[in-house]
């Protein structure tokens, strides 16, 4: 066992893994955090993206001991207490999910991508969210949900 | 997936990690980890400790160099694609920017690739173009391998026993050489099937000198000599880039597999060479 210790959503949480766990075993198991989902398992689809120290990065093949020291924030702390997220209000707004399986990792990766590019254009959404698989929407109404999220925040950015 | 157990361990140092590396022969080192924890998940590979490089600090960061530029082995894409040192080796923009999707790009590391030499990886083709040397370290020193002697065929390189990549340098970029990268990706991983990197200087309104290397295709990435031969003293139009990369698929290692048959990659190795070719011309 390795002791770790790794901030996730703000509280700081030390405790002891075997290495071999994965990132998001220790998010989902560990810390009873089942936003994250397992998807591909095979770094693929996307529905397990988490930001690590700031970018997004999947959970399902990144160890929980390569987070030692990390902060993570994954989808449950992304909302403001009761107040949603632009991107969380997006979705519910655009009806950018139908299962919904995949849209915690939808959701951290178009986090990821307007804080680089806080005005994308849909071709940029669509290339920034290829590391995520949705297989109910056909992305129509993700990418709605994403230009919602972008333009509210560009509007509360400018007040 | 799980993989099988390992110990893990973060050396604080180089001598550190050789130290570990010497001492278990089923270690491995763990970089970004975006193509080896895949295999382990798998139990493809198993290794009995990972020897995590992620707090040497002398393997990251990207720094200006004698004209060329010095790339920590521990750089992500992500890093590489926003260095300002790395702006003008445009083909390894190409590259970096590209390369599996965004979360791949924030973990997989510049010195992983190289080490790891997947036959379908970018790097490799765009680092032939440049004529970049790869910076080992091991028990018996300090080593520089040249590119062209650093891919020995398939997830093989000249990597010795016990050695760590330390750094890439790029060579500066001769007056009138632009370059670019180009790729026929597979449709579901995004690997290449084929990939082309050129790197052209042009003078006088002549091609001065090229390198060009193809990643994808075959069993490991190579340099098209024929290619560049046939393009070196042509004019660099259209027409001499055509006549160049007519064969450039003639006498390679070529493998098929479902998605590309041999014939067919064969024959995309002129398509991509060309454009590759075209592609890094017009940014002249």
């Amino acid at each position: 066992m390795t002791t770790i210790t790794v901030t996730v959503n703000g509280k700081s949480y030390t405790r002891d893994v075997e290495p071999r766990t994965l990132l998001v075993h220790f998010l989902r198991e560990n810390l009873s955090l089942t936003g994250t989902h397992v998807g591909c398992d095979t770094s693929q689809c996307g529905a397990c993206v988490v930001h690590m120290d700031g970018v997004s990065v999947k959970s399902c093949t990144t160890l929980a001991v390569q987070a030692d020291g990390a902060s993570v924030t994954t989808i449950e702390g992304l909302a403001n207490g009761t107040e949603l997220h632009a991107l969380q209000e997006g979705f519910w707004e655009k009806h950018g999910l139908q299962c919904g399986y995949c849209t915690p990792g939808m959701i951290m990766s178009a986090a990821d991508l307007l804080k680089n590019n806080p005005n994308p254009t849909d071709d940029e959404i669509r290339h920034g969210l290829e590391g995520n698989l949705c297989r109910c929407t056909g992305y129509e109404n993700i990418v709605r949900a994403v230009r919602y999220a972008a333009e509210k925040m560009n509007t509360v950015n400018a007040d | 997936m799980i993989p099988s157990a390992f110990e893990y361990a973060t050396p604080a140092t180089l001598n550190e990690a050789m130290a570990m590396l010497a001492a278990d022969e089923d270690a491995k080192l763990l970089a970004g980890g975006h193509s080896l924890l895949p295999t382990m998940k798998l139990r493809l590979a198993a290794p009995t400790k990972l020897i995590d490089l992620r707090k040497i600090g002398e393997l990251r960061g990207v720094s200006a160099s004698g004209g060329g530029a010095r790339i920590g082995a521990m750089t992500t894409y992500a890093e590489a694609t926003a260095s300002a040192a790395l702006k003008g080796y445009a083909a390894l923009i190409d590259a970096t920017s590209i390369i599996g999707d965004t979360q791949v790009r924030n973990r997989g590391t510049i010195g992983g690739a190289m080490a790891h030499g997947d036959p379908a990886a970018d790097l490799p083709a765009v680092m032939l173009a440049l004529g970049a040397t790869v910076n080992v370290i091991g028990s018996a020193g300090s080593r520089a391998i040249a590119i062209d002697d650093f891919f020995v065929g398939m997830l093989t390189t000249a990597l010795e026993e016990g050695e760590i990549i330390t750094s890439i340098d790029l060579p500066a970029l001769a007056a009138g050489t632009s370059t670019a990268y180009v790729k026929f990706a597979n449709p579901a991983s995004g690997y290449a099937m084929v990939g082309v990197a050129a790197s052209v200087t042009m003078s006088g309104g002549k091609v001065s000198a090229c390198r060009i290397g193809l990643t994808g295709a075959g069993p490991s990435a190579t340099r098209l000599e024929g290619v560049e031969q046939a393009l070196t003293g042509s004019d660099g139009s259209e027409a001499s880039i055509a006549s160049a990369v007519a064969n450039a698929g003639d006498g390679l290692d070529i493998l098929g597999d479902i998605h590309a048959g041999e014939d067919y990659r064969r024959a995309m190795v002129s398509v991509y060479a060309k454009r590759a070719i075209v592609a890094a011309i017009a940014r002249a």
